[in-house]
């Protein structure tokens, strides 16, 4: 059975700079990842996997090329509109958690849903049964700084999660945590990607998280050279 | 989502406390400066609050009222026979020394009123009788004379005590309250003309016509219609008086420039700390904000954080900074020193001043985040 596709990205170009400072991080990327998988983007450091997945995020615009996401269009979009879909249908991991300091674990969860308009009681209990979902429900009041790196992401997930998202990027989930911590962060999101309508794309150059892929591409150069579905056993990568 | 904007700004306790200091000094600053500013303002046209005259006729060249130029008594009939006016009473007022019981002079103001109407009387009696300054070398003092006339080591003047002015006795016949001079003087209320027997006796003695507007004539009126029939002698509506008298001061003596320094001074130490600490607080949250933003909340719902930030802690230490400015003029009430007058318009004043502070703040964090691009959070 062929998936739903999830995202489609099409002949992607993104340039920085001006003049004969630009450079091209970019240079027409194509991407497909489908619901009910677990999408892996690796490459070398400067391939520009991080900015294709801020471009698949809507957080970054392309110079050419079109993206669609969940069925809607995102290059046809106003920008407002990109913020709207954003914010109802995309869930984010960053590499440093981007929790905040003066928040506790409950508020730090419930963010995404008080965006989206719900009461303060309510996105404090959704939060509440989220941090109970990864483990952490004795720790809603404690404040990140109380937190192990790894017990800091799995806050950063339940926020991701928190208002039922379709889609779910992570930019370098693990490369902050150890190996443990590491294998248990991607098992919680492995669990998030199993459900059919939901699909979670993750960048990353850590080896050690190839084995959760449903399906690895591979970028170099501005350019995806593969998009295959990760074989068992571990990835069979161009580069590898 | 406001209450956590609340949360990540009090989190942060020492960029909070700066951002707290910083406009509470400023609504301090501003406050208290200019309500000693007002109070000495309102120290100079104290003969004008404390007698109370619908119209004031002067000698023509008078600028203000603390600088009264003598007048011939006739002038009072010719105030008397303008028409407009329902009746005119002299006034004497003049700096002269009092001689207390143990040799020591002090200056006082005294005040010389109608003795038949008694206009331009004392509104307050705090003892004594107001009735009883008809008698002989009577005089009622006011409460400031009461530490001013007092001996070293003796107790305050009471009603019945004595003492001299230019050699002649003057009894205290009554206490009254009355509103502070600006050169520190203890008013010294008597008639007329006891006035005249004490003043050093010159060829004009009369300090001021006090005239009431005739029915139908307004102060403005009948201070016109005087002006118009008589020479030699100029007519002022009281509020015209003062004024003029505030604009005096302001013309022709260094407060308003004094102060007006140190009041700027508030309003740009509150712009420099609270503007640099908010932004430094922006700054240092830019990631955290760039978060936000990549996770769907817009322009609109941050700018909207920030000012809800901004001006929370702004009416903190605007009410912290009115609370302190209101305690030290109820401090200064009570020991008459430093004057200190607090009007609403400056309470509402200064809570414009530390808006627009906080506006001023928070537009720079605003066009700063505006032009964030949410894409920072995924960058290393």
């Amino acid at each position: 059975m062929n998936p739903a596709v999830a995202i489609h990205a099409q002949l992607i170009t993104k340039g920085f700079g001006k003049g004969t400072a630009r450079t091209l991080a970019l240079k027409g990327a194509d991407l497909q990842a489908h619901l009910g998988e677990l999408q892996l983007i690796v490459g070398p450091s400067g391939c520009g996997k991080t900015t294709l997945l801020s471009i698949i995020a809507g957080t970054l615009v392309p110079d050419s090329g079109s993206v669609t996401v969940l069925g809607e269009n995102l290059t046809a979009m106003r920008q407002g509109k990109v913020t709207s879909f954003r914010r109802r249908h995309i869930g984010f991991i960053f590499q440093q958690f981007n929790l905040i300091p003066t928040l506790n674990l409950i508020e730090n969860a419930s963010v995404p849903l008080l965006l989206n308009g719900l009461s303060r009681a309510k996105a404090e209990r959704a939060a509440q049964d989220m941090l109970d979902l990864v483990g952490l429900a004795h720790r809603g009041k404690n404040y990140p700084r109380e937190l192990s790196g790894g017990q800091q992401q799995r806050v950063a997930i339940a926020r991701a999660m928190v208002h039922n998202p379709r889609l779910i990027i992570c930019d370098e989930p693990t490369s902050a945590l150890d190996r443990d911590t590491g294998h248990q962060v991607m098992e919680l999101l492995q669990a998030v990607a199993r459900k059919p309508d939901r699909a979670v794309v993750v960048v990353t150059h850590d080896p050690r998280v190839y084995a959760f892929a449903d399906r690895i591409a591979e970028m170099e150069d501005g350019r995806v050279l593969s998009n295959q579905p990760a074989l068992p056993g571990g990835p069979h990568l161009i580069n590898g | 989502m406001y209450h956590l904007a609340l949360k990540m700004l009090i989190g942060d306790r020492a960029k909070f406390t700066m951002l707290l200091g910083g406009l509470f000094f400023a609504a301090l600053l501003m406050t208290q400066q200019c309500a000693i500013f007002f109070g000495l303002l309102a120290w100079t046209t104290s003969h004008l609050s404390n007698i109370r005259a619908k119209v004031w006729v002067v000698e023509a060249k008078v600028e203000q009222v603390n600088e009264l130029k003598p007048l011939r008594d006739t002038d009072v009939s010719r105030v008397r026979s303008v028409p407009g006016v329902a009746w005119a009473v002299p006034l004497y007022a003049g700096i002269l020394q009092a001689r207390l019981n143990d040799g020591n002079f002090k200056p006082i103001l005294c005040i010389g009123l109608d003795s038949a109407s008694l206009v331009g009387r004392p509104a307050l009696i705090l003892s004594g009788r107001l009735e009883d300054i008809r008698l002989p070398n009577s005089v009622i003092i006011d409460d400031l004379a009461l530490q001013r006339l007092k001996t070293p080591n003796g107790p305050p003047p009471k009603v019945g005590d004595t003492f001299e002015i230019n050699d002649r006795e003057a009894r205290i016949v009554a206490i009254c309250k009355s509103d502070r001079a600006f050169f520190g003087y203890p008013y010294v209320f008597t008639t007329y003309d006891q006035a005249l027997q004490f003043a050093p006796h010159q060829r004009k003695m009369l300090s001021a016509v006090l005239a009431e507007p005739a029915l139908g004539f307004s102060a403005q009126q009948t201070a016109d219609a005087i002006n118009a029939s008589l020479t030699g002698l100029r007519a002022w509506p009281e509020d015209t008086f003062f004024w003029d008298t505030i604009r005096w001061y302001f013309k022709n003596t260094g407060i308003p420039i004094s102060f007006g320094t140190t009041i700027l001074l508030g309003l740009i130490v509150g712009v420099a700390i609270s503007g640099q600490t908010f932004y430094s607080f922006v700054l240092e949250n830019l990631r955290n904000l760039g978060a936000l933003k990549a996770m769907g909340a817009s322009d609109l719902k941050l700018a909207t954080m920030l000012l809800v930030q901004v001006l929370t802690v702004g009416l903190l230490g605007y009410g912290l900074g009115m609370g302190a400015a209101a305690t030290f003029g109820a401090v200064a009430a009570q020991r008459g020193n430093p004057p200190f007058l607090l009007p609403w318009q400056l309470v509402l004043g200064v809570l414009a001043l530390i808006l627009l502070i906080c506006l001023a703040s928070a537009a720079l964090a605003i066009i700063k985040v505006r032009r964030l691009e949410p894409a920072i959070v995924f960058r290393g």
